[in-house]
């Protein structure tokens, strides 16, 4: 190690030189701080800072992606065949399903229209891959190699196969940080496929368990009931899987039920992701009927229905949908399923996991 | 060859230096080390320090915090704070700390990395998101272990020209 320097400042460091320098630079990262935290005005800084990082995050994963893509490459003949006559059969299961999915589809649309709810489904999405590095072990966040340019923001949901798997916290011109449904600060409005019950899935930042805190002591929850989202809040599509109830713990000493959850989306082994965009708007009920050529179903209720509808009742919709402006607090916590009307209602349809008539194949 | 910092220590090696912290930083790892990650930024920061803190002081250890904060993604300036304040308990105490032997100056470094690792908790607590998992402190005494191995890297590094 260096033993002098040659210039003629004192040996020993300190005085008001070195103090006078810790307050300046303090006093500069505690403004950063509350500029980023409070104002959100750094933006643009936090961009570039991130933007200047990912090629460096990018070379740090890049040895580990190349090693799984070589052994990818050299994976056998026969292993491949088996993977394919997998995937052919697994395809014409899904095509299948499809086919039925889209005659729902159009069936839950019109009677959605007649109702005045939204129809929120998933329009464009576009897949992203995880970039594989560790931003921090407590904190379940990942960071994926698509960013504002492809029309990434914040607040967007991302989902995988199995079902939702976060939200973009931040999105920077080339890459972005999701947030895992299973992050300590993160919650998902949720809701049991089975009754219709809402709730809120908080996560524990252990990538395999949600909790359901707020549940009173006499709803119906049982072990291995599915958990969909139920789109209150806007930033997730109604009806995705979110999780599988593994314990419910009823303790009478206690005002609330004790629910755990794992999640059904691989959080911490997937390799890629869905992002999605969907529409938030209400389906009205006039554009989805001249939408709709022969306008089947229930000819005789339709009309008599719709005059009453449009302007007036189509407010309430729309915000239920979005417990965030009207009251906050008590549209969080409660799981009775009474006071948005429009969001209960109809419990998301299943189709997606009832298995069509004839797949005997 | 040891006249001065500026003739031994160039700028490019220190950014290497700084580059090659921040990206083991964020270097997968199996998910059962990762807790016991060290914070090798801090522990790059605390060897300028107590190498050369004229040439390489706070405002390194600001630059550096700031660079990982965009790196980790989190609130920007946290870092930047708490590695400047390591940096000034650690240019402040420099000459005993080096006069110290190895097992010593662990222990030093372990009070260091704790103060730092401190800090963290208490900003994310202010900013409100605090982490209260215990596990988060599995870090500092690994930190402090490895503080002999990565000086005499570092040292190496250092000395070949």
């Amino acid at each position: 190690m260096s033993s002098h320097d040659s210039d003629p400042r004192p040996l020993l460091l300190g005085g008001p030189a070195l103090g006078l320098r810790l307050i300046v630079l303090a006093a500069m990262a505690a403004g950063l701080m509350v500029a980023d935290h409070r104002q959100h005005h750094l933006a643009a800084i936090r961009d570039g800072v991130a933007t200047l990082a990912y090629p460096i995050q990018w070379a740090v994963q890049a040895p580990l992606q190349a090693w799984s893509s070589m052994r990818e490459s050299f994976a056998t003949k026969t292993k491949v065949e088996a993977e394919n006559v997998k995937l052919a059969s697994d395809n014409l299961v899904l095509r299948l399903k499809l086919l039925r999915f889209e005659s729902l589809e159009q069936e839950n649309q019109r009677l959605r229209a007649v109702r005045q709810s939204s129809a929120r489904v998933v329009q464009r999405s576009l897949v992203a891959e995880i970039v594989r590095v560790d931003l921090d072990p407590l904190r379940q966040r990942v960071l994926i190699n698509k960013g504002t340019q492809e029309g990434v923001f914040r607040g967007q949901a991302a989902i995988d196969a199995a079902g939702i798997f976060g939200q973009v916290t931040r999105a920077g011109p080339i890459s972005a940080e999701i947030i895992l449904i299973s992050d300590p600060e993160h919650a998902i409005p949720v809701q049991v496929n089975r009754t219709g019950v809402r709730s809120i899935a908080l996560g524990t930042g252990r990538s395999g368990l949600l909790s359901l805190p707020y549940l009173p002591q006499n709803s119906d929850v049982i072990v291995g009931d599915l958990l969909v989202s139920s789109g209150l809040g806007g930033v997730y599509p109604p009806g995705y899987p979110v999780g599988k109830v593994t314990a419910v713990t009823r303790d009478p000493g206690q005002p609330l039920l004790a629910v755990e959850a794992a999640p059904l989306a691989g959080l911490d082994r997937d390799p890629e992701i869905l992002l999605v965009w969907f529409d938030n708007a209400v389906v009205e009920p006039e554009t989805e009927a001249e939408a709709k050529p022969p306008a089947t179903a229930s000819p005789a209720t339709q009309p008599g229905r719709r005059p009453p509808a449009p302007a007036p009742t189509l407010k309430p919709a729309p915000q239920a949908a979005q417990p965030t402006t009207p009251s906050a607090p008590p549209a969080t916590q409660d799981t009775t399923p009474a006071p948005a009307p429009a969001e209960t209602a109809p419990p998301p349809e299943p189709e997606p996991q009832q298995p069509p008539p004839g797949n005997a194949p | 060859m040891m006249r001065g910092t500026r003739s031994v220590f160039g700028w490019g090696r220190v950014i290497v230096l700084t580059i090659l912290a921040l990206a083991a930083t964020v270097a997968p790892l199996p998910s059962f080390l990762e807790l016991f990650r060290p914070d090798f930024v801090a522990l790059t920061v605390l060897w300028f320090c107590l190498l050369s803190p004229r040439l390489l002081g706070l405002s390194y250890g600001w630059c550096a915090g700031l660079a990982l904060d965009g790196f980790k993604g989190v609130l920007l300036g946290e870092h930047a704070l708490t590695l400047t304040v390591v940096a000034y308990v650690a240019s402040k105490l420099r000459l005993q700390i080096r006069a110290f032997p190895p097992l010593q100056q662990s222990a030093v470094i372990l009070c260091l990395l704790w103060l730092h690792e401190f800090l963290l908790f208490w900003i994310d607590g202010v900013a409100g998101h605090p982490v209260t998992d215990w596990r988060r402190w599995l870090a500092v005494p690994v930190g402090a272990a490895c503080w002999p191995l990565l000086t005499a890297f570092f040292a190496r590094f250092a000395s070949r020209r």
